[in-house]
């Protein structure tokens, strides 16, 4: 199975298990996630939703089962995973833009460094990212000088540099001021219609309803229920389910 | 005070040799304790075994004893040689190794302080883009680590001016042992040159408590 057609997922999970000490995050996961789909993965806190997507660029090593990404299985370690790595790309909660680097150069390094990108091209790649997310005019500056969607934009800009195979995304808007997270939720929109396969943990059901395929919800490690996002957000088929769009509803 | 302006060229020498060993060991060591804690975060444990001995042992041995050893047990014993005829050549490196060997491991313990300090997530994000460890560590970690640490290492270098002086354990003309030698020559005058040598200490070392303190201002990461 090297097959990398079209038709074949990009990602595949196999019975993934996963603890942290005796704490079993991840039980048994099924699911693939084909090429171009826009996969929102939904549910309690605890649930193991971060898990899941960091297991995918293996930030976390699984106990069993296994994980394929465009028909390999995920190395281990090495240079062989950095490579892996370079092809998914992953926006974090709290943006983790390099500090000590420009916005810029947050942008330009891993073209430089990972793919040896000569750095005029890489420079004139980056400015077209970063126009693209509409922060063109900070390239100069520092992350800290920035606000939390700005900073947030330019983490996908520094994903999208890579031009990564798919782009996970941990709960990308919750540390941001409310004013900032429909910025985000455009930029990732806008990613979404150009056909980028995404995986995104958020409860913004707006974006959801927007861009998502298809709504995975997640609960105590397992794959509760998944579905259409009209289907699962009007008509939940768990009482699970139902229970939390019930509690996020009313909020 | 005649003497001491009397025995300026030689003092001065003197000091010139204790800039000397603090530049030329302040150097190595900065590069052996960078080495030392990339060693021991690196994810292999035969690096980061090697890296904690190596450092609990150091850190703990008097200097004393670390140079008497150089001098002894390298130059004497195992007669490892800089020169073959300049006795004051041997003993500046064989002094400089030991004074370098002990400084890296504190170089280490405070860089790897300085490595607390980054974020997990700046390494997290180095590793989703495809970076891998040694280059996390070199383009991300060390240098954020650096700006952290930069009072301490100023700390670290006023020290080592003043651990020089143990080199005149093994005959290095630095600033204590002229000093011990001038006392010698000028019985009546002991507090004056004891004031000059200690003045000529305070000089070099209170500058760069300053610079330190105004560079760390400077370079600090704003997260
Ligand atoms: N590195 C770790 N060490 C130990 N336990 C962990 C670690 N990371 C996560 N956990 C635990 O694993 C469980 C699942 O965590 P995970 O972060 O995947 O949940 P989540 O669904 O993303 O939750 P949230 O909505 O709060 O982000 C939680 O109970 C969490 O405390
Ligand atoms: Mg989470």
């Amino acid at each position: 199975m090297t097959e990398t057609s079209g038709s074949a997922p990009l990602v595949n999970l196999a019975a993934v298990n996963k603890h942290f000490g005796d704490l079993h995050v991840l039980k048994d996961i099924d699911l693939s996630v084909a090429r171009g789909e826009v996969v929102v993965v939904i549910g309690p806190s605890g649930g193991g939703k971060s898990t899941l997507c960091r297991v995918i660029n293996r930030l976390e090593t699984i106990d069993s089962g296994t994980i394929t990404f465009d028909g390999r299985q995920l190395p281990a370690e090495g240079k062989a995973l950095a490579n892996l790595r370079s092809e998914v790309g992953m926006v974090f909660q709290s943006f983790n833009l390099f500090s000590h680097k420009t916005i810029l150069e947050n942008v330009t390094l891993g073209p430089i460094r990972v793919r040896g990108v000569p750095r005029q091209q890489a420079e004139q790649r980056g400015m077209e990212l970063l126009e693209r997310v509409g922060i063109a005019s900070q390239a100069a500056k520092y992350p800290a000088q920035l606000s939390g969607g700005q900073q947030q934009r330019t983490a996908i800009a520094r994903a999208l540099a890579m031009d990564p195979k798919m782009i996970l995304f941990d709960e990308p808007t919750s540390a941001l001021d409310p004013e900032m997270v429909q910025e985000v939720l455009d930029v990732m929109v806008g990613l979404a219609r150009d056909g980028m396969t995404m995986m995104v943990v958020t409860h913004e059901m707006g974006f959801a309803r927007r861009a998502a395929h298809r709504v995975v919800f997640m609960a105590d490690g397992q794959i509760v229920e998944q579905g259409a996002p009209a289907d699962f957000f009007t008509r939940p088929s768990t009482e699970r389910a139902r229970d939390f769009l019930s509690k996020i509803l009313t909020h | 005070m005649e003497a001491v302006v009397e025995e300026l060229p030689v003092i001065l020498q003197a000091f010139w040799l204790t800039v000397k060993l603090t530049v030329v060991s302040g150097v190595i060591s900065l590069v052996w304790g960078t080495v030392l804690a990339a060693m021991r975060v690196s994810p292999l444990p035969v690096l980061r075994g090697a890296g904690t001995v190596y450092v609990n042992i150091l850190r703990n041995t008097p200097l004393t004893l670390i140079i008497v050893f150089c001098g002894l047990g390298l130059g004497t014993v195992m007669n490892v040689q800089f020169s073959a005829d300049d006795l004051s050549i041997n003993s500046f490196w064989l002094s400089t190794i030991g004074l370098s060997a002990y400084t890296a491991a504190f170089v280490c313990e405070v860089l790897r302080a300085g490595i607390n300090t980054v974020p997990l997530g700046q390494a997290e994000a180095a590793r989703s883009i495809g970076l891998t460890f040694p280059q996390t560590l070199r383009l991300i970690i060390l240098p954020q680590a650096f700006r952290a640490v930069i009072a301490p290492f100023g700390s670290l270098l006023i020290a080592l001016i003043k651990n020089t002086t143990v080199a005149a354990a093994i005959g290095v003309a630095e600033a204590a042992l002229r000093m011990k030698n001038l006392f010698d020559a000028h019985g009546d005058a002991v507090i004056p040159i004891f004031l000059g040598f200690a003045a000529g200490f305070v000089v070099l070392t209170l500058p760069v408590g300053l610079l330190f303190g105004r560079l760390a201002r400077r370079m600090a990461v704003t997260r």
